[in-house]
């Protein structure tokens, strides 16, 4: 028979006469090739147990060709396997063996699926490490020559990651040999290969002699900064900043720069994007002296460039780039250089523009300090928080913590209050959502008496928002504004409005009556809870819908642990136990859950437990039975999944629907 | 070129072709039909026993590429037909392609497993199970050489992105995007990404009523991946230039024939909808095809076409019985052979035209079971447009408008072409001597 041959020569294989230890060895192997993708993935994963059981030998000779060409598998079990073949080293005999792995991974490299691939030339790099030099040069650099002449793109593109990781420790003549494949692939018919090459021009750059650096590596940059495809172009402005470290200050302005400049004007907005983009980085690599000559006026172009996506990204460095900039000249570049730029974008035609703005021009007041906030900055912010586009306004509001610390938000409060109105007003409930975020923050900031006076009618408001999300958003809302302004203020300003929604006709709004409950109920405390809320809960037992009467049951349980223990035994217990015989199915099971909860606390506090009602049945847990969706207000509007590009429209994303337990509601 | 050369057809389909396309190579040639199916083509390798089987085109891999579905939130059937299909630049072992309906994109992988693995340690070679308990080795499968086996799978499945019916898909130079159109936008996908496209062109304009024009076709420059057109029902092609902005709402070029005032009709307009546009292989022209010609135009001259070739101008004096029966409407395609010096599209009466481009000459074929048995010579045709019918003459009258040639496509090196007449598939190619 095939295979007893074998038996017994690696030290984990089995021996001998039925061995019942090997059949889950043998269910592993035979399902390396079972129909079902789940059972395959699964015996992958465990390929290291399966190469244990059959030895260092037969891994080589049997287990490894089988791998090599499995490759007609689905992308997840390919995946599993080139994961599992980086750790492989030591299954196979160790370093001397390592190069035996190399082959089911060459052919994994060459996949159309680039994570497949991506993930196969990570375990090829981990296990070059694992190579003596010796068999570098006889095993490993030969496969990446192979792949770097390959036929097909993909080949050439995973050799394009290999390059550098056998670099440092191949002889010099094999270095050259390295060096003139890298350069080839810089210049492959197909721009695949290209950017392949140029994405880790960086990372070689990296690992060769500065004289190379200068002598090949920068022509290579040069040519691929002006390759005639511009996803290939901006790719090298990412390698510029791996270059640029490796420099002398002298170096960068002759080798580098003139490239620099040429993609800052680059015709091709999206390569001007990547210079904006990568900002920060280049600032950093290219020190202080190149910033101020050269990176400050080239900022300036990307800020005031005819593409907004242009714009976009370079309003959103302004900050850092004031961060990066040396301290003692920090506060006078900016605001001779950069501040005139950025009045003008606060009116930029482009919405998106003006929120990369917003999102980030608060950061600004801390560099430049109280006097040149208020007189240059504090305007922009007001312009801002006026501004059309309700996103302005949010990211405006959302940072107002940087200014606060700086200023103080009084300086705003006249400006903020019709900003934040119109936004908890606006027709999106994504905005509304994220103002109501806002609310304990800026409730913190304003203080209480402002806040009574301004903006307290919007927060009761928002509990009888159409939308779920937002009622929800809402009830949690109260409980963090209890926790910051105490429980007096709740008791005056918050509960008696809550509680007064327990009469409406809506049942959505007597329901949102329990979640307020439930969410105020710890931080109001025993006294409140028990003479104030616990009625209406109790009352609310007997509405006719059975949507109300078991989130009754749910909030009974919930408050439970507040309340003491007279008010369990005497008020909480006879109406659950009302409940728990309800009609309907759902408020019998959550009534009987929250029976269970409350004796069990009455057990705890010793109280005698005469009659716990029937024993609580186990059963699934109700809240994960999928219940009817019904959709939110903004669904109907166009069609959801309408994808645009991000200028276009942000909030275009699926509006996410109400949960709402349908079948027995009757009103 | 083919014209007036002896070309030879086999017959090989079933159902309703709307699109045919050649690979990058010329090897293998895919069709797609009405009813979703995709078909694809292999070239056979010469032979030198069979020499008569040189090039010949087998079915190399079947498969439904898309199924009817139902719109339920706008009541709208969705249908099946295959509107497009174009392949991707051949990247490992395996081919790729997209196909498309009126609303979803697919990319298909088609692959060829030639290797089983045999030897299972709970089963013997019968395939019956063995006592577990009598284990007392363990087997590693072996793969073994089988018969080649063409597996077509769906890799990605672009949904959702378009209001309207796609018309076109381009793939683009760099290899990683390609491009879709419906009537009113044009959409920029990564070949990676399913969930996410861009918005590169939109027309639509803020009331439907105003709309006076719709994009018919749209496609990539062969070479620079920052150039595409789209064609409009108006008969102007716009040139795009998505380096000098993300949104290319405004073109760079903009082609338009000044209309002759002379030959205007109620028809003018609907006649002069640009039905498809297609890059020569060199990409310093382009060609379109309007109801009753085929212009080539230089991209270096947006005022007029330097060339016009007239399909059937015949056709001219009937464009009012073909607007009743709606034969007005129809999108013909037209190709470019492999050195742009022929072009091809089609006609009427399972017709279709050839235009030499250098010798200025022109043919028209037929596409029939009777005049093209295997292997036997194509004989050009002549419509008879003045009022005695010569001998092999065909009056205009006597055409037959259901048979059309919408489709067709040329091999990018040779001289094969495959022409769609509804559901028949013809290749015709050079007679060998």
């Amino acid at each position: 028979m095939a295979g007893a041959s074998g038996l017994g020569t690696g030290p984990g294989a089995a021996g001998g006469d039925g061995d019942d230890s090997l059949y889950p060895i043998a269910v592993l192997i035979d399902e390396l090739r079972n129909e079902d993708v789940q059972l395959r993935l699964n015996s992958i994963k465990k390929l290291s147990t399966i190469a244990l059981a059959l030895g260092v030998e037969r891994t080589r000779s049997e287990l490894l060709p089988f791998l090599t060409d499995t490759i007609y598998d689905e992308d997840e079990v390919l995946l599993a396997l080139a994961e599992q073949l980086g750790n492989f080293t030591g299954l196979v005999g160790g370093p001397d063996f390592a190069h035996c792995l190399l082959p089911p991974l060459e052919n994994l490299a060459t996949v159309e699926e680039t994570v497949v691939r991506d993930k196969a030339v990570e375990s090829l790099r981990q296990i070059s490490q694992e190579h003596t030099p010796v068999a570098l040069e006889a095993y490993f650099v030969p496969l990446v020559k192979r792949l770097a002449s390959g036929d097909w793109f993909t080949s050439r593109t995973s050799a394009c990651s290999l390059f550098s990781v056998c670099y440092p420790r191949a002889s010099n003549a094999v270095k050259a040999e390295i060096r003139q494949q890298f350069r080839s692939l810089c210049s492959d018919d197909t721009p695949m290969v290209r950017r392949a090459a140029a994405s880790k021009l960086g990372e070689f750059a990296k690992v060769l002699e500065l004289d190379s650096v200068k002598s090949e590596i920068v022509p290579l940059f040069t040519n691929l900064a002006s390759d005639e495809q511009d996803s290939v172009r901006l790719l090298a402005v990412e390698a510029c900043v791996s270059i640029a470290q490796l420099l002398s200050q002298d170096d960068l302005e002759t080798l580098v720069m003139p490239t620099l400049r040429q993609a800052v004007e680059d015709k091709s907005w999206r390569v001007r994007y990547m210079v904006a983009d990568k900002f920060s980085e280049l600032q950093k690599a290219m020190g202080p002296k190149i910033t101020l000559n050269d990176l400050i006026p080239a900022f300036q172009n990307l800020l005031k460039d005819c593409e907004a996506e242009v714009r976009a990204a370079a309003a959103h460095k302004v900050k850092e780039l004031g961060e990066n900039l040396p301290i003692e000249d920090r506060e006078t570049i900016i605001m001779n250089q950069i501040l005139p730029y950025i009045k003008e974008l606060v009116s930029d035609t482009n919405p998106h523009v003006k929120s990369a703005l917003a999102s980030v021009i608060m950061g600004l007041s801390t560099i430049l300090g109280k006097e040149n906030t208020i007189e240059h900055l504090l305007p922009l912010f007001l312009a801002q928080l006026k501004d059309e586009c309700p996103e302005v306004r949010l990211n405006i509001i959302s940072n107002l913590d940087c200014v606060n610390e700086v200023i103080g938000i009084r300086q705003l409060s006249q400006s903020l209050l019709p900003a934040i109105v119109e936004l908890a007003e606006d027709a999106k409930w994504r905005v509304r959502l994220a103002i109501i975020e806002y609310m304990p923050l800026l409730a913190g900031q304003l203080g209480v008496e402002f806040f009574d006076e301004k903006l307290n009618s919007l927060c009761m408001a928002w509990l009888v928002d159409h939308v779920y999300a937002i009622r929800e958003a809402a009830t949690n809302n109260l409980m963090k504004l209890v926790q910051k302004f105490g429980t007096e203020w709740a008791q005056n300003t918050i509960v008696p409005k809550v509680l007064v929604m327990a009469n409406d006709p809506n049942y959505l709004h007597r329901m949102t009556t329990l979640f307020c409950i439930n969410a105020l109920s710890e931080a109001c405390g025993q006294e409140i809870t028990t003479k104030q809320m616990l009625p209406i809960v109790l009352k609310m037992a007997g509405d006719q819908v059975a949507n109300v009467r078991f989130n009754v049951a749910k909030s009974l349980q919930k408050i439970g642990p507040i309340l003491d223990t007279n008010a369990l035994q005497g008020e909480v217990k006879p109406v659950l136990q009302k409940l728990g015989q309800d009609e309907d199915m759902d408020v019998k099971y959550f009534a009987q859950e929250a029976i269970s909860v409350v004796a069990q606390r009455l057990r705890k506090l010793d109280f005698p437990v005469k009659d716990s009602g029937e024993p609580s049945v186990p059963r699934a847990d109700k809240n994960h039975f999928p219940r009817p969706r019904v959709p939110g207000e903004d669904t109907g509007k166009g069609p959801v999944y309408q994808l645009h590009g991000d200028t276009r429209d942000t909030l275009a994303q699926l509006e996410i629907a109400e949960l709402v337990h349908f079948s027995q509601s009757r009103d | 070129c083919c014209c007036g050369r002896e070309l030879f057809s086999w017959r090989l389909h079933s159902d309703i072709i709307s699109t045919v396309e050649f690979n990058y190579s010329g090897d293998l040639l895919a069709t797609g039909d009405k009813g979703g199916r995709v078909v694809i083509f292999q070239r056979e390798q010469e032979n030198k026993s069979r020499p008569h089987s040189r090039g010949e085109y087998n079915v190399y891999s079947t498969f439904q590429s898309h199924e009817p579905e139902f719109d339920y939130l706008k009541s709208l059937e969705i249908e099946e037909k295959i509107n497009k299909i174009r392949w991707l630049p051949q990247q490992n072992a395996a081919h790729f392609l997209l196909s498309t309906n009126d609303k979803t994109i697919k990319l298909w992988k088609i692959s060829e497993r030639d290797k089983r693995a045999e030897g299972y340690n709970l089963k013997d070679e019968d395939g019956r199970l063995r006592d577990p308990f009598r284990i007392t080795a363990l087997r590693v499968p072996i793969l073994k050489p089988m018969d080649l086996m063409v597996e077509a799978s769906p890799r990605r499945i672009f949904a959702n992105a378009h209001t309207y019916h796609i018309n076109s898909i381009s793939v683009n130079s760099d290899h990683e995007t390609y491009l879709s159109a419906d009537d009113l936008r044009i959409n920029l996908w990564h070949l990676e990404i399913t969930d996410r496209s861009f918005n590169i062109v939109d027309i639509k304009p803020a009331n439907m009523e105003e709309l006076t024009e719709v994009i018919t076709a749209a496609e990539f420059h062969p070479h620079q991946c920052n150039v595409f057109v789209y064609s409009s029902s108006k008969g102007t092609i716009r040139l795009c230039d998505m380096r000098s902005s993300a949104l290319c709402d405004r073109h760079s070029k903009f082609f338009e024939e000044p209309e002759d005032p002379s030959s205007r009709s109620f028809f003018s307009e609907i006649i002069s909808s640009i039905s498809d546009v297609k890059f020569s292989h060199s990409g310093r022209y382009m060609m379109t095809r309007d109801y009753l010609s085929v212009k080539v135009w230089d991209l270096n001259m947006e005022s007029r076409p330097v060339e016009t070739h007239q399909v059937h101008e015949y056709l001219r004096s009937k464009l009012c019985s073909l607007y009743e029966n709606d034969c007005i409407f129809d999108k013909f395609e037209c190709c470019w052979n492999g050195s742009d010096s022929a072009i091809m599209t089609g006609s009427y009466n399972n017709f279709f035209r050839m235009f030499d481009r250098d010798t200025r000459r022109d043919v028209t074929l037929e596409a029939s079971r009777e005049s093209s048995k295997p292997r036997a010579s194509l004989k050009p045709r002549k419509v008879c447009t003045g009022g005695k019918r010569k001998k092999d003459e065909i009056s205009v009258d006597s055409l037959d408008f259901n048979k059309k040639i919408l489709h067709t496509a040329w091999h990018p090196a040779d001289n094969v072409i495959a022409v769609a007449a509804t559901n028949n598939l013809y290749i015709f190619q050079d007679k060998i001597n």
